[in-house]
């Protein structure tokens, strides 16, 4: 009856500095949004506002793919429409070759992770160098992000100055100040040295045929103005009708990032470099790949289509308490936290991860400070019926289906309940009175040891049924009251 | 005025914490409603919406609809079981099914218990006297399903010798989730300490909750830990003189 | 084609047909605070001071010119090639590389020289931020490659914030091919949540507000 968990979350559960990390990173960009959030008296409109954009974006998705292809094009960019992974990978070689291109940088993207773009280019001979300080560590320790926002979040600088030593050949360094000079001056070379720098976008603006993108060091500005070409690679998702639009999101995304009012550098390109309008720097070709990968699918849903209005905020999962507790890496993809236990189903099927949409107390605290209002527990609930009901086409819950119509069977019949509830008091341990006095059950025997109420108590004392139940005590003193005073 | 109130005690706190029922008969008596329990009762159907089964929630829910479909007032200690009544019940039925109209109907007669002092009775002040350092743990659907945040404390200002103290984590998730709660059982322990934790920061004595699975969860967990500290019903603490 | 074959799955997703027009989008939406210059100089100030940016207000061209060349004395410096700065004489100040053209020799003297030194085309003073948009006379390196970065602008381009910006130019695209919205310098926490200034970009902005 119970769902078998990944190992990885008893892992990091056991791992108290790891919890300690996971705990203090989130609480503090929990703080930090609180504070940029308290200013803007009109929070609740702008989220509103951002909620209906985003549902007409979706709702009109072909008419503003058109319309941002069309300026794209019209100012010497090229759009490239992409099914999955081997179409992006497969894009960027050909240009790559037909470049005799050796050196790709590549600034934070969750949609390239999604791919695993790095490992397709690497497999053909590409350098493909991450540029954002937390990507670029874990590129070099090879292993996945930890959260949409603080890639690095579970690593000390004892971990980055091990990894610094071994992979790059420098003396030891744990001065962080210091360890960012190092990742400055190696990847400055790769900068300038790049012959294709690849970003992802926050936003792709459909009537300016721009892409916008947001960061902190400056390394997204730096790929996408250095190299001779740049690709951008976005999901289908991402577009927004104008660029006064941005006016909404802007205010909304980096508040809700990571507590700041915008972040340090929020880039609005169109197109390679304006050669007749004189622009000496940027890149002479311009991309944009527009990826599908199984958003269409997530489209069609309209019940769960606003799992595609996320703006990868990460402020989901600061503020979830099961993920300030299990971290990124217990999640199976990519996307971890709230946002990525509504769309890893989606989009790799719930008979992949079928715990996954089960593993949240549904206490809401996501949709709350989601920014375009996606109701995260509600997605949740539809995707916990769907694995019921495949489990039910499949045969593999009949325990606990068994269970809940027996539920749904006693709790129709009250007679019956109530028995029922007579029958667990003969069979309900006596309680083992702990210290505190509250007479709690500490320890099942051995019979009653197993299933759920051996879960509950592996971690903490099961309360024992009351020696009368409410409706008994009800009636005494319904009773009573008719007998009138002593 | 004396309004007729019919109470929904919940599976739970007549199954395992029936003081808090009682308690709340007694306050509701006291501000002068007439009080009556409707014995067909048993569950709102939430353990079933919540792990997926919609048929056996919906079948629950039919029952539940029976039972309190001539009820004026429905109150409820609990705001999950509140919010399942008020906000999910209705949407488990296919639009153009009388029982969605039914379900609708009755939703905006189902008060939680604070909220039912508070609002509809216009009252703060219950009497009661409780002499303790407390500090008050919101639930999360109480707080973000019924948007239920300060009539608890308001109640719990008039308490007479209540000294209030608020913990950092109040609006953490407790860990408790229903079948969440054994289904992930370490996941949802952690949960717990984490919130025990920022309980003991306050120095209180008591955590009151308006929800007795919340506080099924926490008290557990305290007593597991071998803490001192208590866990009440915020009825249990307005119905203390 | 892939193209058609997307735009199609997106249509039947959505339950809409080629060439059908859109639903009427929601209106725009702004929240523009009012400010008087001087309120707008004194938000600037304390937003782009609070992220370690520094700001100075001088009252003419010469002014800042002066101030600029105290602050770069004896070190190289790029700037750009704006009306602006050359009115201002910053253009002619010893150790200034200025109107580059080549884009090669930009790049290299970008990435050599310690200060780079720009106009701005507008700032927004509720976040203490400046508006970059590239141009013949505004190359995009030279306030991202040097590790300092140093802008000078006249206060009358001041704005109260992003929805002024977005009023006053609805259709960056038009203009250029790269509007940069600077708001202090490059930062990074991703090392155990420790702030760390100048990863990539600049590690200090200065910014120097002619008021005149």
């Amino acid at each position: 009856m119970l769902n078998v968990l990944p190992n990885k979350i008893g892992e990091t559960l056991g791992n108290a500095e790891l919890q300690s990390a996971i705990y203090t990173a989130t609480g503090r960009l929990v703080s930090k949004r609180k504070e940029a959030i308290a200013p803007l008296d009109d929070y609740q409109e702008l989220r509103t506002r951002a909620n209906a954009l985003k549902k007409h974006t979706l709702e009109n998705l072909d008419y503003y793919l058109e319309q941002a292809e069309a300026h794209i094009t019209a100012r010497g960019g090229k759009v490239i429409y992409a099914r999955d992974a081997n179409d992006v990978a497969d894009f960027i070689l050909s240009v790559a070759k037909e470049r005799g291109a050796k050196i790709v940088v590549k600034s934070k993207s969750m949609t390239t992770e999604e791919i695993d773009l790095n490992e397709r280019l690497e497999h053909h001979q590409l350098e493909a160098v991450e540029t954002d300080l937390g990507e670029w560590i874990l590129q070099l320790a090879h292993e996945k992000p930890y959260h949409i926002v603080a890639p690095a979040l579970h690593k000390t600088r004892y971990d980055v100055a091990d990894i610094f030593t071994k992979r790059l050949g420098v003396e030891r360094e744990t001065v962080v100040e210091k360890q960012t000079l190092i990742a400055r001056g190696r990847l400055r070379e790769k900068f300038l040295a790049a012959d294709i720098g690849i970003s992802g976008a926050n936003f792709v603006v459909a009537d300016s045929g721009a892409v916008c993108i947001v960061e902190n060091e400056g390394n997204a500005r730096l790929s996408t103005s250095v190299p001779k070409v740049h690709i951008a690679i976005a999901g289908i998702e991402k577009l927004i009708p104008r660029a006064q639009d941005l006016g909404v999101f802007l205010k909304l995304l980096a508040r809700s990032a990571t507590g700041q009012a915008l972040s340090v550098y929020t880039s609005f390109l169109s197109g390679p470099r304006r050669v007749d309008a004189g622009e000496i720097d940027g890149p002479d070709e311009f991309y944009l790949v527009l990826l599908d990968n199984g958003r269409t699918r997530l489209l069609a849903d309209v019940e769960k289509r606003e799992s595609l209005y996320c703006i990868r905020c990460g402020a989901c999962l600061n503020h979830c308490p099961v993920f300030r507790k299990i971290g990124g890496h217990s999640y199976p993809w990519v996307y971890s936290g709230p946002i990525g236990a509504i769309i890893t189903p989606q989009f790799a099927g719930i008979q992949h991860d079928p715990w996954l949409p089960f593993a949240s107390s549904l206490c809401g605290a996501c949709a709350e400070v989601c920014p375009v209002k996606i109701d995260i527990p509600h997605v949740l609930l539809e995707l916990r019926r769907e694995v019921v009901e495949a489990k039910g086409r499949e045969g593999t819950n009949r325990w606990e289906k068994l269970a809940f119509r027996a539920y749904a069977w006693v709790m129709r019949r009250p007679r019956l309940y109530e028995l029922a509830g007579l029958a667990a008091r003969a069979v309900a341990p006596d309680p083992e009175y702990g210290s505190s006095g509250a007479g709690w059950i500490r320890k099942l025997p051995g019979l009653l040891n197993h299933g759920p109420a051996a879960a509950w108590v592996s971690q903490r004392d099961l309360p024992p049924p009351a020696p009368r139940t409410f409706r008994q005590m009800w009636r005494d003193r319904q009773g009573n009251a008719h007998n009138g005073p002593g | 005025m004396s309004l007729r109130v019919s109470l929904f005690v919940t599976c739970i706190v007549d199954q395992l914490f029936p003081k808090v029922g009682l308690a709340m008969a007694d306050v509701l008596e006291r501000t002068g409603c007439k009080v009556d329990f409707p014995e067909g009762q048993t569950c709102c159907g939430q353990p079933a919406f919540n792990s997926g089964y919609r048929d056996e929630a919906r079948s629950v829910a039919c029952h539940f609809l029976d039972v309190f479909q001539d009820c004026e007032y429905i109150v409820v200690p609990s705001g999950s079981c509140t919010s399942m009544v008020s906000h999910h019940i209705p949407e488990i039925f296919e639009p153009g099914d009388p029982r969605q109209k039914q379900a609708q109907t009755l939703a905006p007669r189902i008060y939680e218990f604070s909220r039912f002092l508070t609002e509809v009775l216009n009252v703060d002040d219950v009497g009661a006297r409780f002499e303790h350092r407390v500090t008050y743990h919101d639930s999360c659907h109480a707080l973000r399903e019924l948007k239920i945040k300060d009539a608890p404390r308001r109640l719990l200002a008039k308490v007479r010798g209540l000294d209030l103290h608020e913990m950092d984590a109040a609006e953490e998730c407790c860990g408790f989730g229903g079948t969440f709660s054994v289904k992930f059982a370490g996941v949802s322990g952690g949960m717990a300490r984490t919130k025990i934790e920022s309980i003991e920061r306050t120095g209180a004595d008591t955590v009151v909750s308006i929800d007795s699975s919340c506080l099924m969860q926490l008290q557990g967990a305290l007593s597991r830990a071998g803490s001192p500290i208590r866990t009440m019903h915020l009825a249990e603490v307005l119905a203390s003189s | 084609m892939v193209r058609d074959s997307i735009l199609h799955k997106v249509r039947t997703a959505i339950g809409r047909s080629v060439g059908q027009a859109p639903a009427p989008v929601p209106e725009v939406y702004f929240h523009q605070p009012t400010m008087t210059m001087d309120e707008r100089i004194a938000r600037f100030k304390g937003a782009l001071e609070v992220l370690a940016g520094r700001v100075t207000v001088v009252a003419s061209g010469s002014a800042a010119r002066d101030m600029l060349a105290s602050l770069i004395d004896g070190k190289t410096s790029v700037a750009s090639n704006t009306p602006f700065l050359r009115e201002c004489g910053i253009a002619d100040l010893p150790g200034v590389r200025s109107g580059i053209v080549d884009r090669a020799e930009l790049r290299d003297v970008c990435a050599t020289a310690e200060f780079g030194i720009t106009g701005a085309d507008y700032a927004l003073a509720d976040t203490g931020t400046l508006v970059m948009i590239a141009s013949a006379e505004n190359p995009r390196l030279v306030s991202l490659l040097p590790p300092v970065h140093i802008a000078v602008m006249p206060c009358s381009r001041l704005l109260t914030s992003l929805d002024e910006l977005l009023t006053t130019l609805p259709d960056p695209a038009r203009l250029t091919s790269s509007m940069v919205l600077i708001t202090g310098p490059s930062r990074t926490a991703d090392i155990e949540q420790i702030l760390v200034r100048g990863v990539h970009g600049p590690r200090e902005i200065h910014v120097v507000l002619v008021d005149s």
